[in-house]
């Protein structure tokens, strides 16, 4: 219960400082009167160095995934620093652990914030970390920054997203399928909030634009056992499957498609939530062909990608692949130090006025801050698995898309929330 | 049509890995009523016996049945020496085997992550049995699937003979219907208790062969099975081959109704309070061994 009560009061919290923050942005001249004078703890930035924090699961079920990010935050801290600095200072990252319970990572945000002072955290990736964190970081006014993909439907003063919302990777997803005239949909997923949430969305997307929904089945995270749910799959009459299972279970997944005798070419199966790392530790041989949906991919073109793969591959190993949340991990940092300088000042409240429009030529491609939603402008990359493991672009959005947490910019997603 | 054959051969795939992980569990827990929480982490070196034996062997096809030999052995091995330094202390204190089996359970799941790293591997399937066999019309038969039902039934004829046939057969019936008596007989019961472990602890390793065709390696990958395991040996009657046998295709086949009919997760609570319920009418389980011992 007390879960519910504070993830509504965080939602509340957030869409009236949402409301005040456009309000403050209208008018330029009161955006210096939200300075901090009822800060929680203030960050320590009198120094030579500035410390920041970095919050992943270093141990536990989520480190497979969270190391891959705490290593892309190092790569840019010790880039920045090389480079001199952010306003002249050095940048002093310090590693906490969340070791993949949410509890843990809200201790943690807070040893960050009035232990070490740190100027801003970056770092959480499950939902159910982020939620718990949330309080904390809008207690002591400090910010964070998140790298991961979400379920969108919500926003937070102090949090800013850096990982696509909704409509810059489902409702992308959803556009290619129908224009592929792939529109009857079996949607499969683990059992809690984002996959539940992701189809509430699609549901309603598929009633607003045609499509239909042939069946929608959930197993408990870990389960390996999908023999019923193929089945179910296979005698449905879908087109497509829509894939938002997490972590062990994809495996176990993919392993009875193909045994069942189902491809890309007869179904296919659009993953949210495999990147390259997964797509290693599955097999290609199962995920062949399969889509993905995502804002970067190791192959994405471009000369600031290019640098970003060879950096990441010098420090950790020629054969670790770079994927979406790694990379938006990378430029949360760069975000942070463009922000700090616009705005002249560690100060957070500083940096959040100075955030709106900043932008940032990526890896994945030009990003602009939202200064209102604080989350970012991102380019919807559909990718194809191959063979070697790497996936390709088969689409993309052409330009970054602007972030609508909410769906407010969608008729058919009105009764959502 | 399609939907009912494709779904009870689901069932019976399921029942296979159920009666394929509860193999074991029935000689061990069943016949010496040693409660062995590490029976999970016995899977799971099998599992990993096959992992490794394919780095080495590169033919999927040949390491897969190299591995079903030696993983047997070296889970066989693990069990026999849990005997021999643990349990055999504890015969009288049924209950403390729980706990001792459970910390050692820990332990392995641990040295598992620290010698082969915390993220799952996985092994690649022969081409042989990444397809399936089509009836016409939909209907399809995986071959992993189809290859672990032989290997349950395989088991299941092997266990039978060994235990009715042969002299080792005899005197593990003998311990188990009265330990006493048959120690005054001559037979060295220390000696079949060891045995019996080691064959009860390498059908689960030979479990772990099978499920890699099914899911990921990983250290926690015995727990996910350990549960179905107690529960297809305890409905089935402690002690039982027979009674788990049908215990494990009829929750099989139970469970991929339910599962079609609902969901994975309503299927597996429904389940559960079935076996409840049933465990209320008879909880002596399916089939009850007749004994003369007292206890």
């Amino acid at each position: 219960m007390s879960g519910i009560s504070i993830s509504r009061r965080g939602l509340l919290a957030g869409i009236s400082a949402a409301g005040a923050s456009a309000a403050l942005s209208a008018c330029g001249a009161k955006t210096g009167s939200e300075t901090a004078s009822d800060s929680g703890a203030k960050a320590d930035t009198s120094g030579d160095t500035v410390k920041v924090g970095l919050l992943n699961s270093l141990s536990g079920t989520m480190a497979i995934s969270e190391v891959t990010v705490h290593n892309a935050l190092l790569l840019a801290v010790k880039e920045i620093n090389a480079a001199g600095g952010v306003l002249g200072k050095k940048l002093k990252p310090i590693s906490q652990d969340g070791a993949s319970d949410w509890p843990t990572f809200a201790e943690k945000a807070e040893a960050l914030i009035t232990d070490d002072k740190v100027a801003a955290t970056f770092g959480c990736w499950t939902s159910a970390s982020r939620k718990a964190v949330k309080p904390v970081f809008e207690r002591y006014k400090s910010p964070l920054f998140y790298p991961v993909q979400y379920e969108g439907l919500e926003q937070s003063p102090y949090i800013f997203y850096i990982g696509a919302t909704t409509n810059q990777q489902i409702v992308p997803a959803l556009d290619y399928l129908k224009k592929q005239g792939l529109t009857k949909l079996y949607l499969v997923g683990s059992d809690y909030v984002f996959p539940r949430t992701a189809n509430k969305i699609i549901k309603a997307y598929a009633k607003a634009n045609g499509m239909q929904v042939m069946g929608e089945d959930y197993a408990p995270l870990g389960s390996t056992e999908f023999s019923t749910i193929v089945n179910k799959v296979k005698g449905s009459g879908a087109d497509a499957v829509f894939n938002t299972l997490n972590g062990d279970s994809n495996v176990a997944f993919f392993k009875e498609y193909k045994s069942s005798g189902m491809t890309a070419k007869s179904m296919p199966v659009l993953s949210v939530s495999i990147a390259e790392e997964e797509v290693k530790s599955i097999g290609t041989q199962y995920l062949a062909d399969q889509l993905t949906a995502w804002n970067y991919y190791e192959t994405t073109p471009g000369a600031a990608n290019t640098k970003f793969v060879a950096a990441y591959q010098a420090a950790y190993g020629k054969d670790k692949p770079t994927s979406d949340p790694m990379e938006a991990a990378y430029i949360s940092v760069y975000l942070w130090k463009e922000m700090v300088e616009k705005a002249g000042s560690f100060d957070v409240a500083k940096i959040k006025a100075a955030a709106g429009g900043i932008t940032l030529d990526a890896p994945e491609g030009k990003v602009t801050v939202d200064g209102t939603t604080q989350h970012v402008y991102k380019t919807a990359r559909i990718g194809k698995v191959g063979s070697d493991g790497l996936i390709t672009e088969v689409w993309n959005s052409g330009k970054p898309i602007k972030p609508d947490p909410y769906l407010k910019g969608y008729s058919w997603a009105s009764g959502l929330s | 049509m399609t939907v009912i054959l494709n779904q009870s051969f689901t069932g019976i795939s399921i029942g296979a890995v159920l009666l394929l992980i509860a193999l074991g569990l029935t000689l061990t827990f069943g016949q010496m009523g040693v409660i062995n929480m590490a029976h999970g982490e016995f899977i799971m070196a099998g599992a990993y016996t096959t992992y490794v034996l394919q780095k080495s062997i590169s033919d999927a096809g040949l390491s897969l049945l190299v591995a079903l030999p030696v993983a047997f052995v070296v889970a066989g091995t693990m069990g026999a020496l849990l005997e021999w330094l643990l349990i055999r202390r504890l015969y009288t204190r049924p209950l403390d085997t729980l706990l001792v089996t459970w910390g050692v359970s820990l332990m392995l799941q641990q040295l598992a992550r620290d010698v082969f790293g915390a993220p799952n591997v996985q092994t690649h399937a022969p081409d042989l049995l990444t397809g399936n066999i089509s009836l016409g019309g939909g209907v399809t038969f995986a071959n992993s699937r189809l290859f672990i039902l032989g290997l349950a039934l395989l088991s299941v004829l092997a266990l039978t003979l060994i235990l009715r046939l042969t002299p080792l057969g005899r005197r593990i019936r003998a311990v188990v219907q009265n330990r006493d008596l048959a120690e005054v007989s001559g037979i060295a019961t220390g000696q079949v208790d060891r045995v019996t472990f080691f064959i009860g602890s390498g059908l689960a390793g030979v479990a772990g062969v099978a499920l890699t065709l099914v899911g990921p390696i990983g250290p926690t990958m015995g727990t996910n099975y350990i549960v179905d395991a107690f529960l297809v040996v305890v409905v089935g009657g402690i002690g039982q081959l027979k009674g788990s046998v049908i215990t494990a295709f009829a929750l099989g086949v139970l469970q991929s109704v339910l599962e079609y009919s609902t969901t994975v997760s309503v299927a597996k609570v429904v389940v559960l309070v079935a076996i409840v319920a049933f465990l209320q009418w008879r909880p002596q389980g399916l089939y009850t061994l007749r004994t003369r011992s007292l206890a």
